[in-house]
């Protein structure tokens, strides 16, 4: 074989140095302590700070059961499907040409931003929980019962309940104890067309609710964050304000679970936590009923809960929110918005003392 | 204490483990990119400066006691490697300290000082966190081996155990902060009171 055969000796210039040769097993061995290290530093960090928030319910839509569809059209100018003796004397501000309108024009937060960041315990503590947990709620069959001091205390079951009045829109302002707020397009009919169809007494001062208490369907409830089930209460004449709504939907859908299927509270002036969500129990009731929040923490959240920028949580102030989608915060406004609707229920009351 | 003064430089000078340091600050700039990529992606919550807000509190307190337990490891397991990364760890718990109150300052109070500075006065929760911070400002000021020289050794780790007081503070900054479910502050707290607690027992041990 002459010499010419052989492949052509590589430059000088490409040859590996003696030292980097001998220490390419220190090299590699170097490379991988150093990629496990900051991978496991990393990893273990990613994870303390976003512990059970990465997974698809994150995003909203994945592991949701689907929408189950459309629920009866809102429909204020059409007559009531069945009309009692009792709405048709004193909802006469719900008739088409006299309805007050009580929409905010204000742009709506979306619908993923709606149903993937919520408080309600009773699937967990972070807001992207119930979005991730709550498809173990059976919201049938369910039925609401309605008791206490009242003339004709009824059980009903939620589909004759849904068909009870015609549905309406309303746009609301939701403000969060927790300085943020969402607009958000409800659905439902007004509480007190409910509570007139029992009849209350005259005994009747207050207005008690209750939430489903099931564990195996709301495993937040094994936990003590809250002393379950959760309980809130409105006076009489809050809960007979037109403007407190009963809501089986959000942007004409039915309700996701997460947002308190199949039955919620909606009272736009107060915090947002007044809103009791997947009620089972309305209770006509004498004296102030007991609040979940009020029992766990006193001098942080009251009876009434009025959303009031003077008058600050213990913890932070109450005079701004942030919008969600919002990068700055906004100011706060006195009973969020609705005191030309609301302010007359507090005239004589002193509301730094009654929060 | 005193034993800790003579490692510092040894350890500097060994080149055995020179990946160390660089893959702890590495590992400890994960969450910071993972939170911009999840923000890019729209995979945050719908309340994204809230999100950053929380995981900078936390991500500080969690660096905070990471660098406190440095020492601890060392009496414990005679490890000395936690050491060498103690100043990373105390820098970020400082770098994600500022960032914590930053997001604060600009996108929860909007820069107004006064309204801060009302919050400070008024809120025990605020107040603790604000002075852990305070605390972390001339401890990462004096992170430099010129610092140590400067001060002598023993000034500077009597000035340098002040993070401890840093770590109490943000632990119940943390705890006063949560509103019904205090499992996790109580986590941070019992790690920090433990770490606290092997430093009292070697002490007592090598002065008795």
């Amino acid at each position: 074989m002459s010499k010419s055969d052989l492949p052509p000796e590589p430059k000088s210039s490409d040859v590996t140095p003696e030292a980097l040769y001998d220490g390419r097993r220190e090299f590699i061995k170097n490379t991988i302590l150093y990629l496990t290290t900051a991978t496991a530093i990393g990893g273990g960090l990613t994870y303390l700070t976003t512990r059970g928030r990465l997974g698809p319910g994150a995003t909203g839509a994945s592991n949701q059961p689907p929408l189950p569809g459309d629920l009866p059209a809102a429909s204020p100018t059409t007559p009531p499907t069945e009309t009692t003796p009792a709405s048709a004397a004193t909802a006469p501000a719900t008739s088409a040409a006299a309805k007050v309108n009580y929409d905010t024009d204000e742009p709506r937060t979306a619908f993923n931003d709606i149903s993937t960041y919520n408080n309600f315990y009773e699937f967990g503590t972070a807001k992207s929980d119930p979005a991730r947990n709550a498809h173990t709620l059976k919201t049938k069959p369910w039925t609401v019962e309605i008791d206490g001091e009242c003339g004709k205390p009824q059980t009903i079951d939620i589909d004759t309940l849904i068909k009870l009045y015609p549905l309406e829109d309303r746009v609301y302002r939701m403000r969060c104890v927790e300085a943020w707020s969402m607009v958000i397009p409800w659905r439902g009919f007004e509480l007190r067309k409910i509570l007139e169809r029992v009849e209350p007494t005259s005994k009747a001062k207050f207005v008690a609710f209750t939430t489903l208490f099931d564990p195996d369907q709301m495993p937040g409830q094994r936990g003590h964050s809250i002393h379950w089930p959760y309980v809130e209460g409105l006076r009489l004449d809050e809960a007979m304000h037109p403007l407190s709504l009963l809501a089986f939907g959000i942007y004409g859908k039915t309700i996701p679970n997460q947002n308190g299927a199949p039955i919620r509270l909606v009272v736009p002036w107060k915090y947002g936590f007044k809103g009791i969500k997947s009620i089972v129990k309305i209770s006509l009731v004498e004296k102030m009923p007991p609040t979940s929040w009020n029992l766990l923490a006193p001098d942080e959240y009251g009876f009434f809960c009025n959303v009031n920028p003077d008058v600050d949580h213990p913890r932070w102030s109450q005079a701004s929110e942030r919008r969600i989608g919002d990068i700055l915060k906004r100011t706060t406004l006195k009973f969020n918005g609705y005191g030309e609707q609301v302010a007359h229920l507090y005239k004589d009351m002193d509301l730094v003392k009654f929060y | 204490m005193a034993e800790l003064a003579v490692p510092i430089k040894q350890v500097r000078n060994d080149q055995r483990l020179s990946w160390l340091r660089p893959a702890v600050t590495a590992g400890l700039l994960v969450p910071l990119l993972v939170l911009f990529f999840r923000w890019r992606m729209g995979l945050l919550d719908a309340d994204p400066i809230a999100e950053a807000l929380n995981q900078f509190g936390l991500l500080a307190l969690v660096c905070l006691i990471a660098s406190l337990a440095c020492t601890p490891l060392k009496l414990l397991f005679g490890w000395t490697w936690p050491l060498r990364v103690r100043k990373e760890l105390g820098l970020f718990a400082f770098y994600y300290a500022l960032a914590h109150f930053t997001v604060y300052l600009v996108f929860d109070k909007n820069l107004a000082l006064g309204a801060a500075l009302d919050d400070v006065i008024k809120r025990k929760f605020i107040l603790v966190g604000f002075l852990a911070f305070l605390v972390l400002i001339p401890l990462a000021l004096t992170s430099t081996a010129a610092a140590i020289r400067r001060m002598g050794v023993q000034k500077w780790q009597r000035l340098h155990r002040l993070s401890y007081a840093a770590g109490i503070l943000g632990a119940l900054h943390f705890y006063w902060r949560v509103k019904s479910d205090v499992s996790e502050p109580l986590v941070y707290a019992g790690v920090l009171a433990l770490l606290m607690a092997v430093r009292l027992v070697y002490r007592k041990q090598s002065k008795g």
